[in-house]
């Protein structure tokens, strides 16, 4: 099946399966690996990404539900050569160690300021409650998260 | 929050933002499923749905068949390949044979009985479901106590008893301290299986060049040079024709800390088939088929004086193996029998160790890998003694620490404590809770009719694991420091991170030393085709031994870059510091990459003298460093759900001299998860025919953000001994320190209705049913 879309404001155009999952469209047609996969059953959050601006965990999407979206991934956060501020965030407060969950989590976190400019600790524990982390115990993740927040200001 | 820098300020006990960062931020590190190599194939494994069952066929026509398939392979073709190997050497231990597909019989659930290889990752995956194999089930055994139970299904036929070692080990006079003992105390306590669960998968790509007789293998691993040396012997390959890539790892946590079939698998799949090949492991794989961590069963007795002092710790244990060993598996029990007198002082101790088989995967090192399980165990029995006693938790501990004043103290287990304060650990953490307080609240609480605890743990740890006959593969550890003729720095560590931050760290130490920026050093690893041999990252001891050698490499690259200085300004009488040599008498000085590209150029060499700046240094540390700390929970428990609420998590943790504490703060916490998941929620189970109920993330509860309490984390600072650093370890530390801590708090809460222990996972349904009945007879 032919789908035409947007990632990360440049216009994307392909002859895909229409069982193909929309992480393995990005990953492997597109090339842009930045988005992780942790499970394939929408539980770990590796995989999250912004389509028509909503979080979505690409695993969960096929690549022919997303036929005239708008995407943005992990690679089209930053601007102009800088980061987004949570993506700064994120580096300043330690919120990644190995770093396999941090795109998925840097772009739920993007969601939650989305959605609200001043989240409280506990409204931020709940916003990335679907993105898994084995390594930080999410305590510089919070931080990282009310650090953007204070710093979008 | 990471704090900015200038650039002639000491860099080491600086909260340095980390260098590894910006990629991995940005989407743009490159894990091995996000490689792509032209040509490559993908591999799809055909698994055992069966615990223990015969192969009587297997038939893969269908598979070769279809379209897009272009190779399968099963247990017949890979025969002549070497058995995934055990590192362990235990006397009389028994080792089964492992082949890297099963060949007439399987032994767990997930067992790997065939490969299907297709040009496209899809294709595979459902050739894979054509393979057909024509099983004859038979009776397993899940659990290791009944798998000790006479007639109990032999997990392999050749051992009826399903025993694989038995290990005893001795300290002091055990009987005679027994004999002595006012009291004399008690407990079963599980370490229950659990899933390291790595939040990147296994995953292997092996690129054979048939010409050059060379292959690469890609793969996630914490031990890149151990792969290439024993999966090259599996594959009969001379190992420099072997290249092994660790590329960014996705945390391992132990579980990639060891050698699997799939690595050579793949090896051989690409030589057979003269592509490169890819093998991404499932999730579902990953909780099938990488190895498991703890399982155990520990009878511990410890006798004590009325007076609470410890005369003697008795400790049987009952190791959950699995079906194989893999790199460590019949070690790892030891460890805990090394660190079951705790910090405490008595001299009196008597272990066994049955390690048994079961039809499950092998378990194997887990972060903490044995010390876990028995400062789980020690911290329990010495709640269960206080209890007895009726004395207070913290009182008995402070009775019974090694002083400090004892350091270096050697324990009944053979080990040698480095250095030590452990009341100050202690004192600081009740302080910080406000302990005198805290147990007023809950007397009150209690009359309320409320459930309230709070719970201690002390712990130590073997960390800067280890001086080499103290470990299966080397226990020291490489550095390589390059300054190339431009004046920039690269460091090549034989360490093997994958998210502990010392690309940073270590980039710490060179810019202190060399008193250059730190943007001008690289730090590399990960490739035995760059880096020179090296052991890897796991036990708490990259750092304090890798960090170490690249110390050592320093200070003879100063020794170089005196040498070469004193050359250029024609003096002998010279300093290096911040960056230039300089000439004492004159003032005259030289920055650094002049006297780099003056060394490359060698025109005007002294005699007997080597051009260039490089410099390896291997270092073997003494001995083990051990940390210590003290953790402290407040716990509320809600009577009607059973639900425990964490009020406050107190952590003061003794890791030596501190390089940058943000990063150190980072492993605490994320140890601390870690080990509160054990504590509250993760179990592997197994049913009785072998099948895995918790192997998704569905059914194994990990923990997640809004789970998670804050976790206030504090130090005393007790430098080590053993290395120029005074650096200890810290990335098992919280997760040593949890989970005793928090079932200490549980049991506390409870303990007025006669609650005595319980086996983690502290699950609401468990105290609901518990409170069901406490307290009522
Ligand atoms: S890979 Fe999509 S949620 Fe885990
Ligand atoms: S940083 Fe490793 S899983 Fe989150």
């Amino acid at each position: 099946m032919k789908i035409n879309l947007t990632i990360n404001g440049k216009p994307h155009s392909h002859d895909v399966e229409p069982r193909l999952l929309l992480i393995h469209y990005l990953r492997e047609v597109v090339g842009l690996t930045g988005s992780h996969i942790g499970c394939e059953t929408t539980l770990c959050g590796a995989c999250t990404i912004e389509m028509n601006g909503q979080a979505v965990k690409s695993c969960t999407v096929f690549a022919v539900q997303a036929d005239g979206a708008n995407l943005v991934t992990i690679e089209g956060l930053a601007s102009n050569g800088k980061h987004h501020a949570m993506q700064e965030a994120f580096w300043n407060q330690h919120g990644a160690q190995c770093g396999f969950c941090t795109p998925g989590m840097i772009m739920a976190s993007k969601q939650i300021l989305d959605r609200n400019p001043n989240p409280t600790d506990e409204e931020i524990r709940h916003g990335i409650e679907g993105n898994l982390c084995r390594c930080t115990g999410y305590q510089h993740i919070v931080n990282a998260v009310r650090a953007a927040a204070e710093a979008t200001k | 929050m990471a704090t900015t820098i200038t650039k002639t300020e000491k860099l080491i006990g600086k909260r340095i933002r980390r260098r590894e960062d910006p990629r991995l931020i940005t989407g743009t590190a490159t894990y091995v499923d996000d490689m792509q190599l032209a040509g490559m194939h993908y591999a799809s494994i055909v698994r055992s749905p069966h615990a223990a069952a015969k192969i009587r066929s297997i038939d893969i026509k269908a598979a070769l068949a279809a379209p897009g398939v272009v190779a399968v392979f099963t247990g017949k073709d890979t025969e002549q390949v070497g058995p995934v190997p055990c590192g362990g050497s235990l006397p009389g231990l028994r080792v089964p044979h492992h082949h890297i597909l099963a060949t007439d019989r399987v032994y767990f659930v997930g067992h790997p009985v065939a490969v299907v290889v297709a040009a496209d990752r899809y294709v595979a995956r459902d050739a894979a479901d054509l393979v057909e194999v024509d099983w004859e089930v038979l009776p397993a055994v899940a659990d290791p106590e009944k798998a000790l139970a006479p007639g109990a299904p032999p997990v392999h036929p050749q051992w009826p008893d399903n025993t694989a070692f038995t290990y005893h080990q001795e300290g002091g006079d055990i009987d005679k301290a027994f004999a002595e003992a006012d009291v004399i105390v008690k407990q079963r306590i599980v370490s229950q299986r659990l899933v390291p669960v790595a939040m990147e998968t296994r995953g292997v790509i092996a690129d054979w060049r048939g010409a050059d007789r060379a292959l690469t293998l890609y793969t996630s691993t914490q031990v890149p040079h151990l792969v290439r040396t024993l999966v090259a012997g599996m594959l009969g390959l001379e190992e420099n024709r072997m290249r092994v890539v660790a590329p960014e790892v996705g945390g391992g946590f132990g579980s990639k800390l060891n050698i699997y079939a799939e690595e050579a698998l793949m090896g051989f799949v690409a030589m057979k088939i003269n592509k490169p090949v890819k093998w991404i492991e499932s999730r579902r794989e990953n909780f099938l088929c990488t190895i498991h961590g703890r399982g155990h069963v520990d009878y511990f007795e410890v006798a004590a004086k009325k007076d609470g002092t410890i005369l003697g710790i008795k400790l049987k244990l009952i190791q959950d193996l699995g079906s194989y060993h893999q790199l460590l598996t019949p070690v790892i029990p030891t460890l805990s029998v090394l660190m079951m007198p705790g910090l405490y002082r008595t001299q009196n101790i008597r272990a066994d160790i049955v390690g048994v088989f079961t039809n499950c995967v092998p378990t194997d090192a887990y972060r903490g890998a044995g010390r876990p399980e028995a400062t789980h165990g020690i911290e329990r029995m010495v709640d269960i003694l206080a209890d007895e006693l009726k004395m207070d938790p913290a009182e008995i501990r402070l009775k019974n620490f090694v002083q400090k004043e004892e350091f270096p103290f050697p324990t009944a287990t053979g080990l040698m404590y480095d250095s030590g304060d452990y009341s100050a650990p202690l004192a600081k953490v009740l302080d910080l809770a406000g302990y005198q307080e805290l147990r007023a609240e809950q007397a009150k609480a209690q009359a309320a009719g409320k459930l309230m605890g709070v719970g201690l743990c002390t712990y130590g740890e073997i960390c800067g694991i280890g001086p080499s006959p103290a470990t299966p593969a080397g226990g020291w550890e490489s550095a390589t420091v390059k300054i190339e003729p431009s004046g920039k720095v690269t460091v090549m560590t034989g360490s093997c991170h994958h998210g502990q931050g010392e690309e940073t760290t270590f980039a710490m130490i060179a810019a202190d030393e060399l008193g250059i920026g730190i943007d001008d050093i690289l730090v590399v690893r990960g490739d035995t085709a760059i880096v020179q041999y090296g052991i890897g990252t796991f036990g708490s001891r990259a750092t304090a031994i890798g960090g170490t050698a690249l110390y050592f490499a320093l200070q003879e690259m100063k020794v170089k870059i005196k040498k070469f200085g004193a050359m250029l300004l024609e003096s002998d009488d010279v300093t290096f510091e911040d960056g230039r040599v300089t000439c004492n008498k004159t003032g005259n000085s030289k920055p650094l990459a002049e006297i780099a590209g003056a060394s490359y150029r060698a025109m005007k060499l002294p005699p007997n003298t080597e051009p260039g700046l490089n410099v390896t240094y291997f270092w073997e540390p003494p001995n083990f460093t051990f940390g210590f700390g003290a953790h402290f929970i407040v716990t509320d428990i809600d009577r009607d759900t059973g639900h425990i609420k964490i009020r406050r998590y107190i952590a003061v943790d003794d890791c030596g001299n501190i390089l940058n504490p943000l990063i150190v703060d980072g492993q605490v916490h994320g140890g601390v998860a870690q080990g509160l998941g054990q504590a509250l929620w993760e179990q592997a189970v197994y049913d009785d025919n072998g099948q895995l109920v918790t192997g998704e993330f569905m059914d194994y509860v990990m923990p997640r953000a809004h789970m998670m309490p804050w976790v206030e984390s504090h130090h005393t600072i007790t430098p080590s001994p053993v290395n120029p650093l005074g650096v200890k370890g810290v990335g098992e530390a919280g997760t040593i320190g949890a989970s005793p801590a928090l079932v200490n708090s549980v049991v506390d809460a409870l303990s007025h209705l006669g609650v005595r222990h319980i086996d983690m996972p502290l699950t609401p349904e468990k105290i609901w049913k518990i409170l069901q009945t406490a307290g009522k007879n």
